[in-house]
């Protein structure tokens, strides 16, 4: 058996033009720039990153209404740590916190619900941001509350799903992209065939993968050999996790709490039916309902590239603050924020600084 | 420092508490040298001198306590100057409330620990504090310890063409914290590595080995060390990942909450930098020691880039191995 590299630089002579791919996945982004595979790559073959993030995608009006309801003495955020650092438009909830915001971390949803249990006198509002890997525990937990008749646990929410993203970023055309590296979490849930429809209606390459670098090599690999081939069809590197129709039961926790709705992704914009929304039965527990939280427009530095590096149209090191203003420990942009943010991996993985 | 409040991330031994004590603690106190512990000669004998405070939440936790921590965490630091540790000054404060058992259990912790480590106990403080302003106990330790040999090791010293060593494998006492810490509680059965590593220190020092550079990986881990190091010493650290001491557990446990194991603490290893001709010496004394039996080589110091460390991936990429910001981010997705 050749090394997944070999095949892929034979695989590469074999091209009549230069390919890009592209990942949807932070933990592929991070996986990548950690075994630095990017500079293994043949000169034709270039991977690039899309908004794979969830933290990166949000949109910052987001963070503030978070920031605002961190400022209440009756509530309590409970959020994922990766939130935490994401600056607003004026703060972020780590400084918040430092300014005595009660601002706590949970590393699950059922966590925050748990905490509600034990402060009666609060109410606890979760953050719930990601994709379908986290909304159906953010359902389970939605629905506890539910069955336990909890009057004083919230979410704010603003989960997003995937394909329709992919749908919007081959249907903008801003980029090229000749396959994509589809998420293995994500497709736990949704299963692998949630692709088909982007080999049908674009005629464009879809492989499942793992998370080790050799999943994402051999992920490379069979993407030009689809390319090479004339194929566009999804294949499953990860079939040791991912099965053709997901998980059946995570889909009818997210289809009983959830529906779709239109939703505004940082860098992107407005993409039909990409959000999920709580469904009116459970409204009570929706903060942005049951709290009346506001979304105001936020103000960013309008030099940060992030929503342009979220689409693959830019690298990190194309923005000016790269390195310079925005580091991990002075962040401007979230994908300078996130463990799994572009410019996160870049800086922390690559180079300190734009050339 | 733009900001107007001290960050949890400004005590991770990171990047923002890099950033604390050169911008505010060394302008102040017109501080020259930054290594775990002074050197200073009293008539003609050498003395290291270092301090340290203990906060670590739980204070029991799979393999040790704070009391534990408490004495290891401050003779190691001297250890990694060459000296050997003699006395420790011991301060607790209290949280109104505590337990007497607890407090019991962990004093003769520490008593243990310093039979162990061979210092002796020699002052003290201790002071309560109301309810609710500080988690259990804290305790803070002081130092004292007597430089060994005449050829100081200094985190400035490594060179170009050095081979560097660690003495077992990484992150076990910070994954054991974390698995036991509220809201992240997992079952593993990884427990903390945290011990005395002078007996280590002096085998080596004993062979007359160019040793070059000595340090324990604790807050910030092996990343947090080797940075120091390389900037200190103006050099390019280079590591090879299949070279890596990683245990299975550990690995797993960094992998489910997004952490580098690079980054994770450890309060019983020791990091020896060495002159190449002497690395097979060093290793082999090393794995004569009951804390070195697991040592192995992990990279090397080169002449450039600077101040920079690097990894050899496993597919054969290369990547930097940056200084941890601080607090550790678990992710989500």
């Amino acid at each position: 058996m050749k090394l997944p590299l070999q095949e892929i630089a034979g695989l590469a002579q074999r091209l009549t033009r230069p390919v890009q791919f592209m990942e949807v996945c932070g933990t592929h982004t991070m996986a990548a720039y950690r075994s630095g595979l990017h500079q293994l790559l043949p000169p034709n073959v270039r991977l690039l990153s899309g908004p794979g993030c969830p933290v990166c995608v949000t949109d910052p009006s987001y963070i503030d209404a978070a920031i605002e309801l961190a400022g209440h003495p009756d509530i309590i955020v409970a959020t994922f740590g990766d939130l935490l650092r994401v600056p607003g438009s004026d703060s972020s909830l780590e400084q918040e916190r430092a300014a005595g915001a009660n601002v706590r971390i949970v590393y699950s949803p059922s966590d925050a619900l748990v905490l509600a249990r034990e402060c009666p006198s609060k109410k606890v509002v979760f953050l719930g941001v990601g994709f379908e890997t986290t909304a159906p525990t953010v359902a389970w937990a939605i629905s506890q509350a539910a069955l336990d008749d909890r009057k004083n646990f919230f979410v704010l929410c603003a989960h997003k799903t995937m394909p329709q993203a992919m749908d919007a970023l081959l249907h903008g055309q801003a980029v090229k992209i000749d396959g994509f590296i589809c998420p293995g979490h994500v497709s736990v849930i949704t299963g692998a065939q949630m692709y088909r429809f982007i080999c049908e209606r674009y005629r464009i390459p879809c492989v499942v993968t793992g998370f080790e670098p050799w999943d994402i090599l051999s992920a490379i690999k069979m993407l030009l050999r689809q390319v090479v081939e004339g194929r566009a069809e999804v294949e499953n590197e990860y079939s040791r996790s991912v099965s053709e129709a997901g998980n059946p039961v995570a889909q009818r926790l997210m289809a009983q709490v959830f529906e779709p709705c239109d939703v505004v992704w940082r860098g992107i914009g407005t993409i039909p039916g990409s959000g999920l929304r709580i469904r009116k039965e459970y409204a009570r527990f929706d903060a942005a309902v049951a709290l009346d939280v506001t979304f105001v427009e936020a103000r960013v530095n309008p030099s940060c590239l992030c929503g342009t590096v979220m689409r693959g149209m830019a690298t990190p090191f194309d923005c000016r603050l790269f390195g310079r203003a925005c580091s991990p420990s002075h962040p401007i942009g979230p994908c300078m924020v996130s463990s799994e943010g572009v410019c996160a991996a870049c800086f922390k993985y690559e180079k300190r600084a734009a050339a | 420092m733009n900001r107007h409040r001290i960050l949890l991330a400004h005590g991770g031994g990171g990047s923002l508490t890099q950033e604390l004590i050169q911008r505010l603690f060394v302008p102040a106190f017109k501080m020259s040298s930054l290594d775990d512990a002074a050197v200073l000669a009293v008539d003609r004998v050498r003395l290291a001198f270092t301090t340290d405070s203990y906060v670590v939440k739980p204070y029991v936790f799979p393999g040790g306590d704070i009391g534990r921590l408490a004495v290891c965490g401050t003779v190691n630091d001297l250890a990694v100057q060459g000296a050997q540790p003699l006395w420790l000054s011991l301060s607790f404060i209290l949280e109104e409330g505590l337990p007497v058992a607890d407090l019991e259990s962990i004093v003769a912790s520490i008593a243990t620990t310093a039979s162990e480590a061979g210092v002796t106990i020699v002052t003290g403080d201790t002071k309560v504090v109301e309810r609710g302003q500080c988690e259990g106990l804290y305790i803070n330790t002081a130092g004292i310890g007597r430089v060994a040999g005449r050829r100081s090791v200094s985190h400035a010293g490594a060179k170009p063409g050095d081979v560097v060593l660690i003495n077992g494998p990484i992150g076990e006492h910070g994954v054991a914290v974390m698995s036991r810490r509220a809201g992240i509680e997992f079952q593993t059965s990884v427990v903390s590595d945290s011990a005395p590593v002078w007996p280590l220190v002096k085998a080596i020092l004993d062979l007359g080995a160019e040793v070059h550079t000595l340090r324990d990986p604790t807050r910030g881990g092996v990343a947090a060390a080797l940075n120091d190091i390389a900037t200190a010493s103006g050099v390019g650290i280079r590591l090879e990942e299949k070279a890596l001491p990683i245990g299975r557990e550990v690995r797993g446990a960094c992998d489910l909450l997004g952490l580098d194991p690079l980054t994770i603490a450890n309060e019983g290893k020791l990091l020896v930098i060495c002159r190449q001709a002497d690395a097979e010496r060093v290793l082999a004394t090393m794995k004569r020691q009951p804390l070195g039996r697991q040592a192995v080589v992990i990279g090397e110091v080169m002449e450039t880039p600077k101040a920079m460390v690097l990894l050899r991936t496993t597919i054969g990429g290369e990547r930097i191995v940056d200084m941890p910001t601080g607090e550790d981010l678990p992710r989500i997705c």
